[in-house]
């Protein structure tokens, strides 16, 4: 919402300064966005007169000016300066408005200092009117009247000395979409006091030529009541220059005088109307109905729109005129030949505006009033006030008002408790206070009862008054007040043990040399059919982009994407991961947070150690097995290599606790790596946060520790075994040979490949474990450890069908 | 007894090796040694003699014991000195290789922030990221037709052919958390709720998705006051400095009243300074929690009410830490990770900052 100072000031009688209403605005809640003073920007341009123009000794095109100039104003003293002047309709004797040196100029962003052009001292400048940004014009500088009073300021003379401020308004309040409504804020804040307003009707001199009719359909809801009115005889030009001037000032095209007096009440009131050209109504009546459907309207904007079933148009009898409340047709639209204008001034249902102007993607300033809620009371008067400055500005004579429906009743009242204010915001302030402001703000108080202002939609509750009251004494005077701790003494803790399970994941993974993404949730189409989803029902219906189309169904995509644009920017190792939601459905809850870690590439730049290697799944994994074990999940888990299909199908598996898979890790699948561009075999683990067992533990007591004395032996055995035997299958074929004597089994060596076949046979390989037994109550003897051996190879024998080796 | 004092001596100190060392010890107090075989000898002494000779040759060997061992002491170390000679390393070279990773800016704040609330009694909510239209807007009193619900910017999920329910909604705040915390646990309640949101705008300034936290607070006789304290309590914490807030009347569908909420700041050479100056800047939305908000959660306006704000937290993380671009936070530039991100043990909590 912009406007002018003088226009706020043509309904608040104020003594206020620009900088206090800015300051007051904001704190009410009329946010400024913008400040355009032209004092400021054009304060220093003084008219001022060529004394003797003559041509530049060294330059054709240039003129060598003495300008006489007033810098302290009309009868101040006078300053004679030169300046080289390219203007060709430099001469002496014109009256124009110059800058001083030390002057900016707006329209060519320079900061004017003496200078010498071509030999000759150039002290200022005369300026044209886009060295001013009052238009386009450059074609010479600026011609006054020879009687224009040299040493004013140009704003002055030219009427432009008129601070545009910008304000945000909040979709709960239409009534600051008018001037009006604006002043009135500042006045109940006490910054002065709010006009009357003269609303005398213009009595009709004749039936209007023009009837009304409201579908029966559209009286409930969508229009409740049309009103309107014939004015014959009109000039329509040009409006005049205070109006026009006004409007530019807002970023508003001046048309005609018609047009313009419905977008002056339209920012002056928020109270949009419509004209049309009577000559161009067939049939002399009017209808306001709810489309069939199909029907076009060529709008004022130029474009044409077919209107769908239901929303509200109003027709002559040759079709619809005007897309109601939103746009008018360009057909019945007033020019400077109409002669005679119906004005319209109608009250329509918010949710009906904002549905069709949504459906049709029109965004005009009627939709944007009406759709928040334009005073309905005002429809009247601002019809009446509007006729008499039509009268004013183009002359005519005016009918009777035409109209159908009535004035919906917005009649309401809610208990207003002055204590409210101080139990609800913590501010004290006197009834009595309370009482003014709402009163200045439009509020009829009767009692403990409040009814509040039909220009005031929003206000819906006892609620609303307090914030009334509280916005109007301003916020900015609230003093915090000490909030008590529920409960008193040490904080307890609060997060979830999922909580501070991802917090540890997190903190656990970036111990492990990753560095944490935040990768978009949603991703592209492709992307989310590699990884198992791309189901409509994880489509965006309205993505902002191809990129992002689906919700993903898992993290690895996001990361892949950010390991390939960090390998394009050279940066080939890398350690990536990502906490975070993916989503296996469209239904609110169908997300689970998965913790996933990409390695690629090296385990570190070259080194003179010749540490560096390639990464490989047993890095996955052994990162997958460090997290686990730092959220407490039980160390002992099965493996299974039922992997999803972006993993290698030979170099991935699961760690599984029963049917509950804890982690996945492996290679990534080659075709994975090849749709995203990468270089280098790349390794990853993917955990979901909630699938380890929470540890039961009731006390934060731990076990007691068992130490025992007796000393520990270790014994090695090698086994060969067929190539497809797992090692997990040795070791917990070994574990279970004797539990209470084994401590651990533990695979050092797998030997195979060629050398090994060739040592021991086509499809065999061997595995070298160690034992570690620890004695209970009595030292080992030799014997003691045979038979244990011999049960190790018995059972690992029995397990896997592979014999010691020799 | 002298000469074979010095005799002896003089081949200790002599010996160029252990081995030549050893063949002087066991020449002189072997089994075989003169010195041994000397004491032998004693037997055949008269008393008087022994006694002389004996204490002679004891001391003798004694003396002769001590050389031999200080001898090989002596050559060892000389041993050592030559090897450790030999061991020289150039350690200037680089040491070997350490991962070592962060934590992201989002996170760590998020943390921080949690840190503060959990300390003034705010416990952490959390809900889906896929929401109903109801607890995104209707139950926030944000009604279908409401013009704040096409400023959201709302990303829709598709719906099926058939099913005639208004779409699901990426959450365009977190707001609706305050809606499902409520139904869960009741008054009175202290929450915050941070996460992803989403809206469909992508310029210099803005990405697709970022992140807010919601904060909620209901009791009997919670005021704005309280919240402006809890507010100033929090950014005073959080950026380290006393900070001063200013409210500002504004609207929200969900407060009531609603008030924007600055931070005092200045600028010095382009550089924010929170907490110092007479400048202002907006950081969040709050308000008294609107009478039909608590209905929809489930409870009584009559009887409890209570403040909400919401604020973003990348917004925080760079205003703290001097991050200049949302979008960078999304891209995973190991540069950036690097950069602004946090070292592994770095967890925020209240006693350390």
């Amino acid at each position: 919402m912009k406007f002018t100072l003088s226009w706020l000031k043509e309904h608040l009688e104020t003594e206020a300064t620009l900088d206090e209403i800015v300051e007051a605005l904001t704190d009410l809640g009329l946010e400024v966005e913008e400040v355009a003073d032209p004092a400021a920007t054009l304060g220093a341009f003084r008219i001022a007169k060529i004394a003797e123009a003559v041509k530049h000794p060294d330059a054709d095109k240039l003129n060598l000016c003495r300008v006489e100039t007033l810098p302290d104003g009309p009868g101040g003293k006078v300053e004679e300066v030169q300046v080289v002047c390219g203007a060709p309709n430099a001469r002496t004797g014109l009256v124009g408005v110059f800058a001083p040196v030390g002057t900016h100029v707006p329209g060519t962003g320079v900061d004017l200092k003496p200078g010498v052009i071509r030999g000759q001292a150039s002290n200022g400048m005369m300026c044209s009117e886009r060295e001013l940004e009052l238009s386009e014009d450059h074609d010479g500088i600026i011609e006054l009247p020879s009687d224009a009073p040299l040493g004013m300021r140009y704003i002055d003379y030219a009427g432009l000395n008129d601070p545009m401020i910008y304000i945000k308004i909040t979709p709960n309040r239409p009534d600051a979409l008018g001037v009006r409504g604006v002043a009135r804020d500042l006045a109940a804040r006490g910054l002065g006091t709010l006009k009357a307003l003269d609303v005398t009707p213009v009595a009709g001199t004749f039936a209007s030529p023009v009837t009304v009719t409201i579908d029966p359909a559209l009286k409930d809801k969508g229009c409740p009541y049309f009103a309107g009115r014939v004015i014959r005889g009109v000039k329509n030009g040009p409006s005049p220059k205070w109006l026009q001037q006004r409007l530019k000032a807002i970023g508003l095209r001046p048309i005609s005088a018609l047009v313009d007096v419905t977008n002056f009440f339209t920012f002056a009131y928020n109270r949009p109307l419509h004209v049309f050209d009577v000559a161009k109504v067939q049939g002399g009546a009017l209808r306001i109905h709810p489309a069939a459907g199909g029907e076009e309207i060529l709008a004022l904007d130029g474009k044409t729109y077919a209107l769908k079933p239901g929303m509200m148009a109003i027709s002559d009898a040759s079709g619809v005129e005007s897309i109601a409340g939103i746009m008018g047709g360009e057909h019945s639209g007033c020019t400077e030949e109409t002669v005679d204008v119906f004005l319209e001034s109608a009250y329509w249902d918010p949710i009906t505006i904002a549905t069709t102007g949504r459906a049709l993607k029109i965004n005009s300033d009627a939709r944007y009033r009406f759709e928040r809620g334009v005073d309905p009371e005002f429809t009247l008067p601002g019809l009446e006030l509007a006729t008499r400055m039509i009268l004013d500005l183009c002359g005519g004579e005016a009918s009777e008002v035409v109209s159908d429906g009535a004035v919906p009743d917005t009649t309401r009242d809610y208990r207003f408790d002055a204590a409210r204010c101080s139990s609800l915001v913590g501010m004290d302030i006197p009834e009595a206070q309370q009482r003014t402001i709402l009163e200045s703000l439009g509020f009829r108080l009767n009692g403990d009862r409040a009814t509040p202002p039909s220009w005031r939609p929003d206000v819906l509750g006892d609620a609303d008054l307090v914030e009334e009251v509280a916005r109007v004494v301003s916020l900015t005077k609230l003093e915090g007040k000490p909030m008590a701790r529920p409960q008193s003494g040490v904080p307890v803790p609060i997060l979830t043990p999922l909580q501070k399970r991802e917090r540890l994941m997190r903190r656990t993974l970036a111990a492990l040399g990753y560095h944490e993404c935040v990768t978009y949730s949603f991703i592209d189409a492709a992307s989310a059919a590699l990884f198992g989803g791309g189901e409509d029902a994880l489509k965006l219906e309205n993505p902002i982009s191809s990129e992002m189309t689906h919700m993903r169904p898992d993290l690895l995509p996001g990361l892949l994407q950010a390991a390939a644009r960090n390998q394009a920017r050279g940066f080939m190792d890398i350690a990536l991961f990502e906490l975070g939601p993916v989503f296996h459905g469209g239904e609110p809850g169908e997300q689970e947070i998965h913790a996933t870690g990409l390695l690629i590439g090296a385990n570190g730049p070259r080194d003179p150690h010749h540490a560096r290697r390639n990464v490989d799944l047993f890095d996955a994994k052994a990162d997958a097995e460090a997290v686990l074990a730092a959220i407490g999940a039980p160390a002992k888990t099965q493996s299974d290599r039922n992997v999803a299909s972006w993993f290698h199908p030979g170099r991935a598996g699961r760690l599984t606790l029963g049917k509950n898979a804890l982690a996945t890790f492996g290679e990534v699948h080659p075709r994975v790596l090849k749709a995203y561009g990468i270089k280098g075999a790349a390794v990853a683990f993917t955990l979901s946060v909630a699938a380890a067992p929470m540890p039961k533990k009731a006390t934060a007591t731990r076990p007691a520790l068992v130490l025992n004395d007796l000393q520990a032996v270790e014994r090695d055995f090698a086994f060969v075994l067929d190539t497809s035997v797992e090692a997990l299958a040795v070791v917990n074929a070994a574990q279970g040979a004797d539990k209470a004597l084994i401590e651990t089994v533990r695979v050092f060596d797998e030997f195979s490949g060629d050398k090994a076949v060739s040592q021991m046979g086509e499809g065999k390989k061997s595995l070298a474990i160690t034992v570690r037994l620890q004695p209970q109550g009595k030292t080992l003897t030799e014997e003691d450890i045979e038979a244990v051996s011999a049960k190790i190879v018995d059972k690992v024998s029995k397990a896997t069908g592979g014999t010691l080796r020799g | 007894m002298q000469d074979l004092r010095e005799t002896y001596l003089a081949r200790i100190s002599g010996a160029a090796d252990q081995a030549a060392l050893e063949e002087v010890r066991l020449a002189a107090l072997g089994k075989k040694g003169e010195i041994s075989l000397k004491m032998r000898e004693l037997g055949k002494m008269s008393p008087e003699e022994r006694q002389t000779v004996g204490k002679a040759l004891n001391e003798l060997k004694d003396e002769l014991d001590t050389a031999l061992r200080a001898r090989k002491v002596a050559m060892e170390d000389a041993a050592l000195d030559e090897r450790l000679k030999a061991e020289w390393l150039d350690v200037t070279l680089p040491a070997r290789h350490r991962m070592r990773g962060t934590i992201h800016p989002v996170s760590h704040v998020t943390e921080e922030c949690t840190a503060i609330f959990a300390d003034m009694g705010f416990a952490v909510a959390e809900g889906p990221q896929i929401e109903t239209d109801w607890y995104n807007f209707d139950a926030l009193n944000i009604a279908p037709e409401h013009p704040a619900r096409q400023e959201h910017d709302t990303f829709f999920m598709h719906r099926a052919e058939g099913d005639n329910r208004p779409p699901h909604v990426l959450r365009t705040h977190t707001s609706p958390v305050q809606i499902r915390a409520m139904q869960d646990q009741g008054a009175p309640i202290r929450v915050i709720a941070p996460g992803r949101v989403y809206r469909m705008d992508m310029d210099q300034t803005h990405a697709p998705m970022f992140h807010q936290i919601e904060g909620m607070a209901i009791d009997k006789d919670i005021s704005m006051a309280n919240l402006k304290w809890v507010l100033e309590e929090f950014f005073t914490a959080y950026f380290g400095t006393k900070v001063k807030t200013r409210f500002r009347a504004s609207h929200f569908p969900f407060t009531e009243p609603s008030a924007e909420v600055d931070i005092q700041c200045s600028w010095v050479n382009g550089q924010l300074r929170v907490g110092e100056g007479d400048g202002w800047l907006e950081v969040l939305g709050s308000g008294m929690m609107h009478p039909k908000v608590l209905r929809a959660g489930g409870i009584d306006p009559d009887q409890w009410q209570g403040f909400a704000f919401g604020m973003g937290i990348d917004r925080m993380a760079m205003l703290k830490y001097g991050i200049p671009d949302l979008r960078a936070f999304f891209e995973s530039d190991l540069r950036w990770l690097r950069h602004y991100g946090f070292g592994a043990l770095e967890a925020p909590t209240v006693h350390a900052g």
